[in-house]
């Protein structure tokens, strides 16, 4: 039976096309354009010098090599952790579990400034180590190399691993396991012939993701890897906001795309593939109590490094936010509410945490109504037009922020689309990062709700525009709101784009962290420290309701 | 096949628990080379906790289990040679069809082509052939059944364990399954013990049952004394009986309940001041009106419900407030809901249990 609103439905989609087009591919074919067309004419051989010119190898190579490590890394510590999560039950499971979700969910730049308080020159590790064997020097000077944001990866995608290999693991039928002992595996044999075979689509959907992150990592590289380190991200913002260099940053932008979308086509393909249904008991019912004296040192090694790991630059970070010269204070968070005379900013450095909230607040109105009307047209139709349009949809996601923001400076600076001095520029930016989030989100639950709901409600005079309202609505309610504070918690720790499109009366949080780092002075770093800690408690606040959000609660509790 | 013992497992004084809580005690059993024990019991019972631990997946608390006269306690279950066929299968989805029933022989290392033709023996005998590159996925929940027994059986087991082997899939596939795996299973002539909470399903698969509640072994005996001469009243329950009396058996072997007075026959005369008694509901014949004087026990009672069931009618009475089954044949015309009937008793159809 052909749907009767057919024609209609097309007007869903043609406000979120529109704005695609406008704040997405127009930016980008710009991007394309400068990059081929440096002077407005065809300039092959710049194509052709961007391959005899070492550097653009050299920076790719470098981008390649840093994720590479970084993402094998990751693996190696984090594996045995997502084994312990997955198998055994210990003291205090369910809230580490919890606290573990944070590091993920810290925007780059918070956990820049975390790894600084905890290992930088200043940090607190190497101000204890001065004072404790009355050095001259800090011991630690890891700041500005390579090995400080490797680190940092590891912490950033730790709980990828544990998330997406340990929830699979503790999936895992423990039958299947039986069953080949019962055949005559040894433990060893199970291990490699069943179990391990078993977790791979897991572990290469770990791997891809953590790969892809790590080669389009921008903030930490920038802010811990110092002028040696350039990966293509920070090329990029280098070539176009230090050295203006555009058509580099364009040439550099374009391979950036290219490649981000290869790989994000390349994680796609795979999950495709990894689809095997599994019947097993939950998590609580296949970990079992730790029982040998090794089970128990395994559970306790493991432990003791993620708290090392991924609490320890938390910690690190809100103690050094209070701790002055003459010891506990309150002056960095007192400091962000008065205009210094040698700041780096005109205005009282909490401006920035208004703008922040405002920029949230819009890119959260702009990208659930979009998402809202793109998830419903979706919803409603079937086939490989809704598949390509879904794709075109999640497009965004598969950009970096960084060449996004810098699409935007070459496009909305100049007419015929000047948005130069309006605040609404960096919502729109935010707003296409949150975008493709919000319709997952919005997309499962809409796409729950059977036919004859809305059939039932037609036959029963309920015309198109109230079935919606009262059937669809309540219904979606609940992943509206999940979408809603997704989008603005992302907006509240962007930071690639945002580099590009706030100006200084416009700085976001992040953005004035990255400001405040950037200078010398105690006040200037312990000023960062204090909004880092602020912007750490509202994302784990947001994620933290996220949570409860997607918690199956009663009927009548409003969400 | 020839057996070395004449007991190939012997269980004495097993116990487990966990938590504190006890699964299983004071388990005693032994089983006979070639044959096939089903364990029956409700969900809880630890039938599935017995079969662990004689697999060897879980580790008993205390007591011995004895294979071929030997403590296997410390043989770990991977080199005990049992197989064990699970009951959602367990088959390796990454694997195809022949690949899963090949593992066993891999790992018993026997060479490619050897492999390779007890594969297709075990695929032809469970009527798979041609299955081989078949991914699990695709399979239906009878062919998986088949798949996993036959990948149970190629290894050749010394004792083949079942866990609800059909306790997924529907009534009438589970029917005709059940038949087959006998057959399959006397043919190996291997030795097994089959979990199943379906009476039906243990009585058409076993030579012994063995019924399992709360932990403790009720009744090890063949089925048909079992469904004969259950022990007691928890055995008498689940078996379905619904027609249980407390009460009290003089000298003379009449039982005494309320105002019942039922001759027990020939059953060795054993007074006791609490018994209980089954009465089952095929043996009962309707005449009116009662010959007094027969030894014959008879009941009179209010027929409270009237079912026809095909070839008898289900009737429930009312009698001295004791609601009691019985099923009656089509002759002589059953009264409507109620009348008020006299039923004879057969001495074979009071059976009284042991407590």
């Amino acid at each position: 039976m052909k749907s009767t609103g057919y024609s209609g439905k097309w007007l869903l989609l043609a406000l979120p096309l529109l704005y695609l087009t406008l704040f997405y591919f127009y930016p980008l074919i710009k991007i394309c354009l400068i990059s081929f067309f440096p002077n407005g004419t065809w300039e092959p051989e710049k194509l052709h010098s961007l391959f005899s010119t070492s550097i653009y190898l050299k920076i790719i190579w470098f981008t390649t090599w840093q994720a590479l490590l970084s993402t094998l890394l990751t693996l190696i510590f984090a594996l045995p952790g997502a084994y312990i999560f997955a198998r055994y039950n210990f003291f205090g499971k369910n809230l580490l579990q919890a606290v573990m979700t944070i590091p993920f969910v810290l925007p780059t730049v918070v956990t820049a400034a975390a790894f600084r308080a905890l290992l930088g020159n200043n940090g607190l590790l190497n101000s204890w180590l001065v004072t404790a064997f009355d050095l001259a020097a800090p011991p630690i000077r890891i700041d500005q190399t390579f090995y400080f944001f490797v680190l940092a990866h590891i912490f950033y995608n730790y709980t990828l691993v544990l998330r997406i290999v340990g929830n699979f693991w503790a999936g895992l039928d423990p039958h299947l396991k039986s069953a080949a002992t019962m055949l005559g595996a040894s433990p060893t044999k199970t291990f490699f012939r069943i179990t391990l075979p078993l977790l791979l689509p897991a572990i290469g959907s770990a791997t891809l993701l953590i790969f892809i992150f790590c080669f389009t990592s921008f903030g930490v590289i920038l802010i811990l890897g110092g002028p040696g380190n350039s990966t293509i991200e920070v090329e990029i913002y280098r070539q176009a906001v230090q050295l203006f260099n555009l058509p580099m940053a364009a040439t550099l932008s374009l391979i950036q795309i290219c490649i981000n979308f290869f790989l994000m086509w390349l994680h796609a393909r795979l999950g495709k593939n990894s689809t095997i249904g599994f019947f097993g008991d939950s998590a609580q019912e296949t970990a079992t109590r730790t029982k040998t004296t090794l089970q128990k040192t395994i559970v306790a090694i493991n432990l003791l490094f993620m708290i090392l790991l991924l609490l320890s630059p938390l910690l690190a970070l809100v103690i050094r936010s209070f701790s002055g010269k003459n010891g506990p204070t309150f002056a960095y968070y007192l400091a962000l509410f008065t205009t210094q005379t040698r700041s780096v900013f005109s205005v009282p450095p909490i401006s920035a945490v208004i703008n922040s909230v405002g920029f949230g607040i819009g890119a959260m109105i702009i990208s659930v109504g979009l998402g809202l009307l793109a998830s419903t047209y979706l919803a409603s139709k079937k086939g490989r037009h809704t598949t390509m349009w879904d794709a075109i949809i999640m497009l965004p996601l598969a950009t970096s922020a960084v060449t996004l923001g810098f699409g935007y400076i070459i496009t909305l600076n100049t007419p015929p689309l000047n948005l130069r001095d309006s605040l609404a520029l960096v919502p729109i930016a935010h707003s296409l990062v949150a975008f493709p989030f919000v319709v997952r989100c919005i997309l499962p639950s809409l796409r729950q709700i059977p036919d004859n709901l809305r059939e039932a409600a037609l036959l029963l005079g309920a015309p198109p525009l109230k079935i919606w309202q009262k059937v669809d609505i309540p219904i979606i309610k609940k992943a509206v709101a999940t979408g809603g504070v997704f989008a603005f918690s992302i907006s509240m720790g962007e930071f690639g784009a945002s580099t590009f499109v706030t100006r200084p009366h416009t700085a976001t949080i992040p953005v004035a962290i990255f400001r405040f780092l950037g200078q010398p002075g105690d006040l200037n770093y312990g000023q960062a420290m204090a909004m880092s800690t602020i912007l750490m408690l509202v994302t784990s606040t947001a994620f933290w309701l996220i949570g409860r959000l997607d918690t199956p609660r009663p009927e009548k509790d409003i969400v | 096949m020839q057996a070395k013992t004449k007991h190939l497992l012997k269980v004495t004084q097993l116990c487990n628990s966990y938590e504190g809580s006890p699964l299983l005690q004071d388990i005693n059993f032994s089983l006979e080379s070639g044959e096939i024990l089903c364990l029956l019991g409700p969900s809880g019972s630890g039938k599935t906790t017995l079969l662990r631990l004689l697999a060897g997946l879980e580790n008993e608390e205390s007591g011995t289990i004895f294979f071929e006269d030997t403590d296997i306690s410390l043989i770990p279950p991977h080199k005990r040679n049992f197989g064990m066929m699970f009951q959602e299968y367990a088959l390796f989805p990454h694997k195809n069809v022949a690949q899963n029933v090949a593992f066993g022989l891999e790992m018993q290392q026997h060479t490619t082509g050897e492999i390779e033709r007890r594969v297709q023996k075990m695929l032809t005998l469970v009527g798979l052939k041609g299955f081989d590159d078949r991914k699990i996925d695709e399979l239906s929940g009878g062919e998986k059944q088949r798949v996993a027994l036959a990948r149970s059986l190629a290894p050749e087991p010394q004792l083949l364990l079942l866990d609800e082997p059909l306790g997924s899939l529907d009534k009438t596939l589970r029917d005709r399954l059940a038949l087959e795996i006998r057959t399959i299973l006397k043919s190996f002539q291997v030795t097994s013990i089959f979990v199943t909470h379906d009476q039906s399903e243990a009585f058409s698969v076993a030579d012994k049952v063995a019924i399992l509640h709360d932990g403790i072994l009720q009744q090890f005996d063949t089925p048909e004394n079992i469904y004969r001469y259950p022990t007691n009243s928890s055995v008498a329950s689940f078996l379905g009986f619904r027609n249980l009396l407390r009460g009290k058996v003089d000298s003379n072997s009449i039982f005494h309940c309320k105002s019942f007075r039922l001759h027990l026959g020939n059953t060795p005369s054993i007074s006791s001041t609490d018994a209980t008694l089954l009465i089952r509901p095929e043996g009962a014949t309707l005449k009116n009106p009662p010959s007094a004087g027969s030894n014959r026990s008879s009941i009179t009672g209010k027929i409270t419900k009237r079912q026809f069931q095909g070839s008898t009618y289900k009737i429930t009475l009312i009698s001295d407030g004791e609601n009691l089954v019985f099923e009656l044949p089509l002759d002589p015309p059953v009264p409507n809901t109620g009348c008020l009937i006299h039923l004879t008793l057969s001495p074979s159809s009071l059976v009284l249990l042991a407590r």
